[in-house]
């Protein structure tokens, strides 16, 4: 197991009822996937507001970063960046900016 | 006492406001759900607690939240709406096929005789059945697959299905709305329809009589006529007689006759109301004067409710979802515009007062009346 931390956008904290940040511990290899699966598992109400349900592919205007990169069109089976399994860097989930 | 229950759906989230009977007094409780738009909140007829709200963002699509206690407190239940098998095709807006797509629900119609059991109107159009309050739901995939169905096009605001009514008489019997598709009628509980629109004409169809395509914006009935339906469509105010079979113009003296909502009296079958707004291109009230108009003779001739609403200066809308009436008497009227104010009346729309006015652009109303 690795202890991944997480961080939601602002709505989905609120849907949760988590802070600013969370940690989950995911089955090795820790891949975006077994992450997502797990958080989902614990909130169920968060799912189909990050992946669309059925498909599981993430929605379109959402973004997953992780240690300083965009890693939103990388492979989701594969380990996550090593800062994140290290618990150096936190992987974030955020939504699409907008205004106007 | 009575106590009125408003149940309002913005941008920007749910206000819920309270009044005892007399609606003088009115207390503002939100927002719940801040920052989603909530598309619709509505109450079972059986237990007027259990609220159902539809709550959506692009971003991360559609919630459906549930109250048992009358908007208090709130869970997040089942948000998975798939179209059952292979989903298809409709037009799109530049004629070529488009794929089903689920994007958010527009309605909440819960059951006459069930908390239980809530039907949602969705984008792109289809409805859906729970019967196990909002927990998971089934496709009644009847209405997508009708033999029409792909000739279905999106109006301007997608292609929503957004108004669900039931027979209280006969809860087989239903009529759903579709922009822009039209009419369709339910005699068996949703497993198969039929188009209900003859008589209707819409001048931007290529065929303006054509059984689908027509860009109906509201319907309603009275329960205790089921037979009688009114609408407010894209352009013209009609009436059907005949559960939808053939409807006719009843635009009268109206000053324009497009519009969104159309709500009919509590207690009087053949009183009616109306928004009226300048035109498809103008989406704000005719003459920049928001006026309610009333007809008491079940359309054809209107009268103009304007005492407390502002006679100058007036650009906002009234969206399709943002009218409703309590049963007490003498009937309450509310409407919310996209302005963010709300109206109510308490003497069947003589007079109007200002029950919220800073509100996120309003999207829906419905009221609840609490014995």
């Amino acid at each position: 197991m690795s202890t991944i931390r997480v961080a939601l956008p602002a709505h989905l904290r609120a849907l949760a009822g988590v802070g600013a940040e969370i940690s989950l511990e995911v089955p090795d290899p820790p891949t975006a996937d077994r992450l997502l699966d797990i958080l989902e598992a614990d909130h169920p109400m968060l799912r189909g507001t990050i992946r669309e349900h059925g498909t599981r592919r993430r929605r379109a205007y959402i973004r997953y970063l992780a240690g300083g990169r965009d890693i939103s069109f990388e492979p989701t089976d594969v380990p996550l960046p090593a800062g994140v399994i290290a618990g150096e860097d936190v992987f974030r989930v955020v939504g699409a900016i907008s205004g106007g | 006492m009575a106590q009125v229950r408003v149940l309002v759906g913005t941008r920007k989230g749910a206000f819920i406001i309270t009044s005892d009977g007399s609606r003088r007094a009115w207390k503002i409780d939100g927002p719940h759900f801040p920052g989603w738009e909530v598309m619709h909140v509505k109450g079972s007829p059986v237990n007027p607690d259990r609220l159902y709200a539809s709550a959506w963002t692009e971003w991360h699509g559609q919630v459906v939240q549930r109250s048992n206690d009358g908007g208090k407190s709130w869970e997040t239940v089942g948000n998975e709406f798939a179209y059952q098998g292979e989903a298809g095709t409709h037009q799109w807006y530049d004629g070529t096929p488009h794929p089903w797509d689920f994007k958010r629900v527009w309605h909440f119609e819960p059951s006459w005789e069930d908390p239980d059991t809530v039907f949602a109107g969705v984008e792109d159009a289809a409805i859906f059945k729970s019967t196990d309050g909002g927990v998971t739901w089934s496709e009644l995939p009847g209405l997508r697959t009708h033999s029409t169905g792909q000739t279905w096009a999106p109006g301007a605001g997608g292609m929503c299905l957004h108004t669900i009514l039931i027979d209280p008489t006969n809860p087989s019997r239903m009529f759903v709305a579709i922009s822009a598709a039209g009419v369709f009628r339910s005699d068996d509980g949703g497993a198969t329809w039929e188009v209900a629109t003859h008589g209707l004409e819409s001048d931007f169809l290529p065929d303006p009589k054509a059984a689908v395509g027509h860009c109906v914006h509201r319907i309603a009935m009275h329960p205790s006529r089921p037979e009688t339906l009114f609408m407010q469509k894209h352009w013209h105010v009609c009436r059907s007689d005949d559960a939808g079979r053939h409807w006719t113009k009843v635009s009268g003296n109206l000053p324009s006759d497009f519009g969104f909502p159309i709500a009919v009296h509590a207690h009087e079958p053949e009183t009616i109301y109306v928004v009226p707004i300048q035109s498809d291109h103008h989406h704000f009230p005719a003459d920049a004067k928001l006026r309610v108009y009333r007809s008491r003779t079940g359309g054809d001739e209107w009268e103009a409710l304007t005492a407390g609403l502002p006679q100058e200066h007036c650009y906002v809308n009234v969206l399709r979802e943002a009218m409703a009436v309590d049963s007490l008497d003498s009937c309450g009227i509310y409407f919310g515009t996209t302005g963010g104010q709300v109206y109510a009346s308490a003497d069947d729309g003589d007079t109007w007062m200002t029950i919220a006015e800073h509100l996120p652009p309003v999207v829906a109303v419905e009221v609840q009346t609490l014995e």
